[in-house]
């Protein structure tokens, strides 16, 4: 890789490896200490490490916390991957006045800073809603926070497949007297699934881990309490090696998850 | 069918008008709702101006130094085979794969007084808790990957064909950079630029950790977003921030699409 590659994975290492490292070791009160009486002294230190690392996970608001992200984000990521095929079906099939400019408003979530979202859904969905829907301190706002975080890699996965696909066969089922609806479940979601999964896959990583956009409209009660604000008040509390134990623990779960769908990308 | 088309058009429209537009044309009414001069006073003001250029500081900081890192990478992995290349390329993912928050606490406990590298760091005088240098990391990892993600497709399209025949016509490695690769990717690595910037001005999560939200030292702009509304009750300088970045947003979207539509290989992929 020569010098420029050696400088580049000594950069990868300072600002990823290393602390991801730091991280997992403090996670499992890993200590590396010079003394020691060999291998017997290693099997006690790991193992008293790992149940601290169990007692923080396991505590009561880490467990809440952990369930409350992994059932939002599936709920979010399979209601965003049905919306996402009906928006890329509009954009792709569709033809109407505004088409272009709804277009390029799909990828605004993505460039939008997370704290913007998340002050501009609390000031519209909060107790001081212009509209009266007051979702502060409930699941429902942290739903409409993610759902909007997570909408453009929903539609992005499946607009371009669907745009590729062949008309041929979609007229052919027509002539044959299949309905419009026929039509789309028997004929076009078919080709569209590998995309769709990818997209779910991808708005469910990214809402199991999201932080600014919801960090105001949860408003801090334990029934709103995300895995990313839970950790994120145990940091406010100097629960560092806490901290460490439930990141480790989201960082597998999230990591599970990219595996999967990288074997799942092998088998298509 | 007429019938199907105009349910569908209307269910899209409805959501898509419920998360983005109404919020949207909300933020616009509300940062404005005093008038165009509250507003600029907003703006205007100490804080919001040292946060505004602290977010700057940190951008001139990261963006040069990610964009040098992800182009070297991105020529390692289209051009060279080498031992563990796809762990290096999957190593790049990690930052934007994994929650900001989690990044904030690696850092922290890798490089502050209570991390692995604390002690040998203190005595240089360097800490990364609640300092700029913490935010300097902080954004330097979570903006880490855009600029390779937008060069390597490129560069596979391209293919070698002139990098071979420049060299055979006997130019050496750094003039075959410059006079034949940079030219065909200079719109991917512009797109990866525009990429890291805007990620850059808009971390929220990994700062927050890391900044201890210091006014003046290691507020960024989210940061003084977050900080005018939740502990300052200054809605107006929330919503006054919140709008710049919003305005940079629709210009950085903007400059993507100009660039989309010179090199159809550069996607929307953020992820």
């Amino acid at each position: 890789m020569g010098g420029g590659g050696a400088l580049i994975v000594a950069y990868l290492s300072i600002i990823v490896l290393l602390p991801i490292a730091a991280l997992v070791s403090h996670g499992f009160s890993i200590s590396v200490a010079g003394r020691g009486a060999g291998l017997a002294f290693w099997r006690w230190h790991v193992s008293f490490g790992f149940r601290t690392f169990w007692s923080a996970v396991t505590a009561t608001g880490a467990r809440n916390a952990i369930f409350l992200s992994l059932w939002l984000s599936f709920a979010v990521a399979a209601i965003n991957a049905v919306m996402g095929v009906a928006i890329a079906w509009v954009l792709v099939r569709d033809r109407f006045f505004g088409r272009t400019f709804l277009d390029s408003v799909i990828d605004l979530p993505f460039a939008l800073p997370t704290i913007v979202a998340g002050v501009v859904l609390l000031a519209i969905y909060g107790p001081d809603s212009p509209i009266h829907v007051d979702l502060f301190e409930t699941w429902m706002g942290l739903m409409l926070a993610l759902l909007f975080v997570t909408l453009p890699f929903s539609v992005r996965s499946v607009q371009p497949v669907l745009a590729s696909l062949d008309l041929d066969s979609e007229d052919a089922a027509r002539t044959l007297g299949a309905s419009g609806l026929r039509t789309f479940f028997s004929v076009v979601l078919p080709s569209l699934w590998p995309s769709v999964l990818a997209g779910f896959g991808l708005a469910f990583a990214r809402a199991i881990g999201e932080f600014g956009s919801i960090s105001l409209i949860a408003g801090g009660v334990p029934r709103t309490t995300t895995a990313s604000y839970y950790i994120f008040n145990l940091t406010a509390g100097f629960l560092w090696t806490d901290a460490a134990a439930v990141s480790t623990a989201l960082v597998v779960l999230i990591s599970a998850n990219v595996f999967a769908r990288r074997f799942q990308k092998r088998l298509l | 069918m007429r019938s199907h088309r105009w349910t569908l058009r209307t269910i899209v429209l409805l959501y898509l008008g419920i998360l983005i537009g109404l919020p949207v044309v909300f933020l616009v009414l509300k940062a404005f709702g005093h008038g165009f001069g509250a507003f600029w006073g907003e703006v205007t003001q100490t804080d919001a101006l040292s946060a505004l250029k602290l977010s700057l500081v940190i951008a001139a900081i990261a963006v040069p130094i990610n964009t040098i890192v992800g182009v070297g990478a991105a020529l390692l992995i289209a051009r060279h085979d080498f031992l563990g290349k796809r762990v290096f390329d999957t190593i790049f993912d990690v930052p934007v794969a994994i929650s900001p928050i989690i990044i904030g606490v690696s850092l922290v406990l890798a490089y502050s007084r209570i991390g692995w590298f604390g002690a040998p760091l203190a005595r240089w005088g360097l800490n990364v808790l609640f300092t700029p240098l913490g935010v300097a990391l902080a954004t330097m990892s979570v903006s880490l990957p855009y600029v390779l993600r937008s060069i390597v497709p490129v560069l596979n399209e391209i293919g070698q064909d002139q990098e071979h025949a420049a060299r055979t016509l006997g130019a050496g490695r750094l003039r075959i950079f410059w006079n034949v690769t940079l030219p065909s990717i200079r719109w991917a690595v512009l797109y990866g630029v525009t990429l890291t910037i805007a990620r850059t001005l808009g971390e929220f999560g990994a700062v927050l950790v890391v900044s201890g939200n210091i006014t003046g030292v290691t507020q960024t702009l989210p940061i003084y977003i977050y900080d005018s509304w939740d502990q300052r009750f200054d809605v107006l300088g929330s919503y006054s921030g919140a709008l710049v970045l919003a305005l940079i947003s629709v210009a950085v979207l903007s400059i993507l699409a100009v660039l989309r539509r010179r090199e159809r290989k550069l996607l929307v992929d953020f992820a």
